[in-house]
């Protein structure tokens, strides 16, 4: 223990490792801080909520404690039309509030400056919930909280939208975590040569309070950040999900039909060893066509899943 | 086993505990290559069990990858550094109770972290998939008393200096705690967005160069002096193997995400370290090498020559390719293809995995002090082995060169996948061939513990002949 070299080895151990860590982690810590804002960083972490993997909130990963994405027609609080929709993001009483009402200084400064003057960000009251839109100030972005500026109360947004204009992003994205769709899909068009197909790379801003960002390293499948884009059909999407290979023959995606649950949008069982057996029937030739594809239930995991998939734009 | 959890410290035979790791990392990596050949048939044949969450492939990938990192191999390492560091200290481990303590530890944190996983439930963070209390058990409860065991055998070591695998066991154990803390930040305090995305590959790089690289690297400084005879040729150079390690490797994590829009500084700056990991490859390789002088027969005879060999020659390729994939003027090209997945395999699967079965083969004959039950099965073991990752590694290059092709050729999507079809066949053939030549170690390996001939005090395995 007393020779010299353990000092020496061990002074010069911290010193590199130290300055490395410095180098790699501290550093770029400013860059990071110095990001602000885009709309799309705005749209994409209000909509999916605090957390998509694995939390407190939402144990099991079931999609429980995600914040609603609906589209707003008539005025909430007063019944009269709205000159034009707006999408709100409705955080009902118990649903953790997004990062960018716990930490307004991750979202950059001039974006922190207006939601918090103009739209009242920081008067969130978490017992009754909140409501927040996407304002924007010249080409600056920000959140606004309608429930103190407007008094937009999360049940009313709820009650008073149609079905199909509620959009379960957030709890859809549990489902891309959890499915592990990130295995085979990306969420990170690259910047050297995948706008034609795939469209723009993400910029520096489109990423705060988004966790886990889930880019994906191992592409053996469509980027898919902007899939809404390119293919927004709802029909499309849900056979697909049930057996890729009704729509492409050659693809390799797993059916993920069991995310479809026990009964079907008119709460009949579904039966699908029934299914599969006509499904194999169809391949060997012994049908003209497949068998039809359920109906999803409105509470179903794949109906969150295709509000994600469609909200990628 | 279990029945020394309690026992007196001094009551515990000598190497109880890195027979139990060697054993339990030998089970962990069967499991694992299983995992493994069913996920590449899924790949091959979509609709090979379907209708199941449990066997889809989102759930069972990073089983795989976990059961392998953090089951074969790093258990491999605990057996090693337990077998090892006490030999190279001219004493006993400090203590075999901790020692097994940890191994029981390490297997049901693992289990229950796969399990979870299994069921989907994970962070969304590639390679700490763990959730954080999984990920805090790791650091705490396999991390740690490891590094504690490691830290005291040396201190309490009966010889002068500490040779070269000791360093690297000193720091490995050290930097694998500090990379988990660092690298699970994002989930300890709930840090989002760009920083989340870079400490996820902060600790994916780390990971691999601070803990398994270096301490695969350790595994043969001991292996090829010990077995050969031959002192090792330098070791001036393993000097600049470790600080080089330290100093380049701990800074290129940005490599991994050169098409995200992260600073373009740190981007340069981790292509340039990213390349200057050359430094500690070369001098690694070359000192292994240059010890074997005069013993290069023994490539053929000896079995824990020929596997560590094997090792440290493919990791030519391994460092050819990661020193500059990772450049602008590569990466382009073959990012996200199956190029990387071919490349994280030569890693895992063909240098470090060769290096460990080495100091497994040579650990659980000398501390059970039972030769080799057949030479026969341990060939077939190999050479299954060795065919089977390259038949892997070979289709998934090709794969990835055609993807990357697709990529910048912007053809649709699905004309990649019809393409690339064969070669997923080939790498499940090559998957199902390392599986089966684990079955066949295991099996050799529990006959070795049942019906090895007994090796005289005093002996080492390479010492007696083979006799199947």
């Amino acid at each position: 223990m007393n020779f010299r070299e353990y000092k020496i080895g061990s002074r010069m151990f911290g010193f590199c490792l130290g300055g490395s860590m410095c180098i790699t982690l501290f550093l770029p810590s400013f860059d990071f801080r110095s990001a602000t804002s885009t709309e799309v960083a705005l749209d994409k972490q209000l909509s999916a909520g605090w957390e998509t993997g694995w939390s407190v909130y939402d144990p099991l990963m079931l999609g429980a404690n995600k914040p609603l994405k609906v589209l707003v027609k008539k005025d909430p609080k007063t019944g009269t039309d709205l000159a034009t929709p707006m999408y709100a993001y409705v955080y009902q009483k118990g649903v953790p509030m997004p990062n960018a009402a716990d930490h307004p200084g991750n979202l950059g400064k001039s974006v922190e400056d207006l939601s918090m003057a103009k739209g009242q960000l920081g008067k969130f009251d978490k017992s009754t919930g909140a409501v927040y839109l996407i304002k924007k100030e010249g080409d600056t972005p920000y959140v606004e909280n309608a429930t103190a500026t407007m008094g937009w109360m999360p049940e009313d947004v709820v009650s008073k939208a149609a079905d199909a204009d509620i959009q379960h992003v957030g709890a859809g994205k549990t489902m891309f975590v959890r499915e592990g769709c990130w295995w085979c899909h990306t969420l990170l068009p690259e910047e050297t040569q995948d706008w034609q197909v795939f469209g723009a790379p993400p910029y520096l801003g489109d990423f705060n309070g988004e966790s886990p960002t889930a880019f994906g390293s191992d592409r053996k499948a469509p980027d898919l950040l902007h899939v809404g884009s390119r293919n927004s059909s709802r029909e499309w999407m849900t056979l697909h999900f049930f057996n890729p290979r009704l729509v492409q023959p050659h693809s390799i995606m797993p059916r993920f039909d069991y995310l479809w649950g026990d009964v079907d949008a008119s709460g009949q069982k579904i039966n699908f060893d029934q299914w599969r057996a006509d499904y194999n029937d169809y391949r060997a030739g012994k049908r003209v066509n497949p068998p039809d594809v359920p109906a999803y239930a409105k509470n179903s995991e794949i109906r969150a899943l295709i509000d994600f998939m469609l909200s990628l734009k | 086993m279990l029945k020394y959890l309690f026992a007196k410290n001094e009551d515990i035979p000598s190497g109880s505990a890195a027979v139990f790791f060697g054993f339990s990392a030998i089970l962990w990596f069967v499991v694992g290559t299983g995992l493994g050949s069913f996920n590449a048939a899924k790949l091959a044949f979509p609709d090979f069990v379907t209708g199941n969450e449990f066997f889809a492939f989102g759930h069972m990938r990073q089983v795989h990858v976990l059961a392998v990192i953090l089951g074969w191999i790093s258990m491999a390492f605990a057996m090693a550094m337990m077998y090892i560091t006490p030999i190279l200290g001219n004493t006993r481990l400090w203590s075999e109770k901790l020692g097994l303590w940890n191994c029981l530890l390490w297997n049901i944190g693992l289990s229950l972290g796969l399990t979870l996983l299994w069921g989907g439930i994970g962070s969304g963070r590639e390679y700490s998939d763990f959730i954080w209390p999984i990920d805090l058990y790791v650091a705490l409860f396999v991390a740690l008393p490891l590094a504690i065991n490691v830290w005291m055998t040396i201190l309490k070591r009966r010889v002068q200096g500490i040779y070269t695998t000791n360093w690297f066991f000193g720091a490995g154990v050290f930097m694998v705690i500090i990379v988990y803390l660092t690298g699970n930040l994002p989930e300890f305090f709930h840090l989002t967005g760009l920083s989340e995305a870079y400490l996820t590959w902060w600790f994916a790089h780390n990971v691999l160069g601070l803990w398994i690289t270096p301490v695969a690297a350790a595994i043969a400084y001991f292996t090829i002096p010990k077995v050969t005879g031959n002192p090792l040729y330098s070791h001036r150079i393993g000097h600049l193997h470790f600080w080089s390690v330290v100093v380049f490797y701990s800074t290129p994590a940005a490599h991994h995400l050169m098409s995200a829009p992260l600073p373009e500084w740190l981007k340069s700056f981790a292509s340039v370290e990213g390349v200057l990991i050359l430094v500690p490859a070369i001098a690694f390789v070359s000192n292994i090498l240059l010890t074997m002088q005069g013993k290069w027969y023994m490539f053929v005879e000896s079995l824990e020559v020929r596997f560590t060999i094997t090792g440290v020659l493919l990791a030519i390729p391994l460092n050819m390719q990661g020193g500059f994939q990772q450049t602008r003027a590569i990466n382009w090209y073959i990012h996200g293809t199956g190029w990387i997945v071919a490349h994280a395999h030569l890693a895992l699967l063909g240098f470090s995995t060769f290096l460990e079965g080495a100091a497994v083969y040579l650990g659980l004959q000398s501390l059970m002090k039972r030769k080799l039950y057949s030479l026969t099965l341990g060939n077939m073991h190999f050479w299954l082995l060795l065919i089977g990752f390259s038949t892997y590694w070979i289709s998934m290059t090709i794969a990835g060169l055609i993807q990357g092709a697709g990529k910048i050729y912007e053809v649709p999507y699905i004309d990649v996948v019809i393409a690339e079809h064969p070669y997923m066949i080939a790498r499940w053939l090559g998957g199902t061939l390392v599986f089966i030549s684990n079955l066949i170690w295991l099996y050799n390996m529990w006959m070795t513990a049942r019906e090895g001939t007994v090796i005289p005090a005093g002996r080492m395995p390479h010492e007696l002949a083979y006799e199947r």
